[in-house]
């Protein structure tokens, strides 16, 4: 009996269990680029009228391009705060000895473990304050401080599993603190530090309720918020597969990113992995 | 060069570990730091390299005083246990890491790296990473990298503690044999007394944050200065009985043993007796009789545990081919004049 007959049972209990999921998103592709009869399954005809939002300013809330653009400059430069502070971050409460440090520790903890969504009235008045109420800056800052505690914790895992032995030798070695931590540990980290950049660009891709509430105006759009504008607003009639091509536009570049790095995102699970 | 450690004390949360120790390494010589885990030794090595700071005493390279110095700037060479190489390197970047860090010129680097793995016998594996090497060939490389920029001191922290018993005999000759081409001082931190006989000039043997005795491995050996030192070197390891002097002899159970010349004027009374396995045997005469309570077959000896009849345990080793049984009755005797005798709180008479 060959491996593969044996795990037929899980592989056909997985595929009955995953077979809702396939066929929605098999309708989602097929409904963007066809249409179908009322109370019908089958499509009748192939158009592309669906993806019409691609040139046409079918909202009147901006292009769909400067909201992707949004989208880039967002969670890029959330993934990019988030991986540059949690990197030097979780160094230090790894392996530096400095006063509170427990109380940091702790205080990580307890932040990745509350709710975003209780401190979002706080965090308006904050915003407005400062002048940067819907604006892309201040959902930027605001993404960047809700990840980091994730971001700390998980590049501590790493951090944790180098060992100590091969910073002492470095600086045995003459090498300075700096030095040691740039050419020796960072390289062992590496896959941790990879695999935060995915996860927080993600995270920053898909991210609704802020932009929502801290930046509602159409400069400051990202996809999600456009995407959402077709059935907030009520003024728009609905168009489903509308909504369903602006939605696998949205969801493309997760899926790819998925694709290309789905062994690098798995290392997060791991805590880590050696050289 | 030399290396001198005056008054060194070292408190860990208000704990002394070790408490004003002086010791002083000659230019060229392999000091052995050996002890039971947990006296201090790996602590003495760690401060002489600067990853532990001192609380109190000085610490001098020839005439350099490098107490207050951090690592970077003390130039000593270290092995580690678990030989810490860079995973993410391959050998020859490992062994060229600290030269890259002084900055020389490539071809300066490159000329090195190769002398030094012609010495340690590498240099066929500078193109591998240290995951494909076997932990003999990872020791070498730990070694070529401490030696690389010719440090004034070599420090091997139980260097051979993770290989194999073959390997172990066979790195123990070569790091001995590396020590004395390079002329290098180095200390030896370890545990194992057959290592610290085998491979240095001279062993300190600590115990709870002191030095017990400090002297050449044979003269510990045969003249240690307590029951503790007299136990720690050895395999299989010295016995002890609790004897009484009388009538010119050691009294005790099973029999009588003769008492040496020099001996016999620093013993009376209560004393407690260290036999080596060695020196206990047919071939010594007779004199104890007792019952042979254990035999252990190594090949080229046995070893034999010999119950006297107050319950003592003392040992003998024998060439093969005796064939005593368990249980059988012995009458051996003692060499009297490798007899150590101690007082009966440990200290050699």
């Amino acid at each position: 009996m060959t491996s593969n007959f044996r795990a037929f049972p899980i592989v056909a209990l997985l595929t009955i269990l995953s077979l809702p999921l396939v066929v929605m998103y098999g309708f989602t592709i097929l409904d963007s680029v066809t249409d179908t009869e009322p109370g019908s399954l089958v499509p009748t005809e192939f158009t592309v009228h669906h993806w019409r939002f691609l040139w046409d300013d079918t909202t009147g809330r901006g292009s769909v391009w400067t909201a992707t653009l949004n989208t880039f400059i967002f969670a890029g430069s959330t993934a990019a705060i988030v991986c540059a502070t949690s990197l030097t971050s979780a160094y230090a409460l790894s392996r530096l000895n400095f006063p509170a440090r427990r109380f940091f520790l702790a205080g990580v903890i307890i932040l990745h473990a509350f709710p975003t969504i209780t401190l979002i009235i706080a965090i308006f008045l904050i915003l407005q304050f400062l002048g940067l109420f819907d604006t892309l800056i201040g959902v930027i800052m605001v993404k960047a401080a809700l990840e980091l505690p994730f971001g700390i914790w998980v590049m501590k895992g790493f951090y944790d599993t180098v060992p100590w032995e091969i910073e002492m030798a470095g600086v045995q070695d003459g090498a300075s603190r700096f030095i040691v931590w740039h050419k020796l540990v960072l390289p062992q980290v590496q896959p941790g530090l990879s695999a935060l950049l995915i996860f927080s660009f993600l995270s920053g891709w898909s991210e609704f309720i802020l932009p929502l509430v801290l930046a509602p105006g159409s400069d400051a759009q990202v996809l999600s918020t456009y995407l959402a504008y077709f059935l907030l607003d009520d003024s728009l009639e609905v168009d489903f597969n509308l909504f369903k091509s602006v939605g696998l536009f949205y969801a493309l570049p997760v899926i790819l990113i998925y694709l290309i790095f789905q062994k690098k995102l798995m290392n997060i699970y791991g805590g880590g992995s050696k050289g | 060069m030399q290396l001198r450690l005056k008054n060194f004390t070292k408190t860990f949360d208000g704990l002394t570990v070790i408490d004003n120790l002086d010791l002083t390494v000659e230019s060229g010589e392999m000091m052995a730091l050996l002890g039971p885990s947990g006296c201090g030794k790996s602590t003495t090595l760690f401060t002489i390299c600067g990853i532990h700071r001192m609380n109190g005493g000085t610490l001098h390279f020839g005439e350099r005083d490098v107490s207050d110095l951090p690592s970077q700037k003390r130039n000593v060479g270290v092995v580690f246990q678990n030989y810490a190489l860079y995973p993410h390197m391959n050998i020859r970047e490992n062994i060229a890491f600290p030269l890259r860090v002084q900055k020389l010129d490539t071809a300066t680097i490159n000329r090195k790296v190769g002398e030094i793995a012609e010495l340690v016998h590498i240099p066929e594996l500078l193109g591998r990473r240290p995951a494909q090497l076997s932990g003999g060939q990872q020791q070498r490389v730990a070694l070529a990298r401490a030696l690389v920029r010719q440090p004034d001191v070599l420090l091997l922290d139980e260097p051979l503690a993770n290989l194999d018993a073959k390997l172990r005999l066979e790195m123990r000759s070569e790091i001995r044999r590396i020590q004395l081409e390079t002329g290098i001082t180095a200390i030896l931190v370890t545990h194992d007394q057959v290592e610290a006989m085998s491979m240095c000039d001279r062993i300190a043997l600590m115990k709870d944050g002191k030095i017990v005795q400090l002297s050449a491995p044979d003269q510990m050996y045969n003249d240690p200065v307590d029951t503790f030192v007299a136990g720690f070197l050895g395999n299989p390891p010295i016995s002890y009985l609790d004897a009484n002097v009388a009538d010119g002899q050691f009294q005790t159970g099973g029999g009588g043993i003769a008492i040496s010349d020099a001996l016999k004027p620093k013993v009376s009374g209560q004393i407690q007796l260290g036999i080596r396995p060695e020196y206990f045997g047919p071939q010594f005469g007779s004199g104890l009789q007792g019952k042979i309570s254990f035999v252990e077959t190594q090949g080229r000896e046995d070893l034999y545990n010999v119950t006297l009849s107050n319950g003592a345990v003392l040992r003998s080793i024998q060439p093969s081919g005796r064939r005593l049984k368990l249980g059988e009755t012995v009458d051996w005797g003692v060499d009297a004049d490798h007899a150590l005798a101690f007082t009966t709180d440990g200290a050699r008479i």
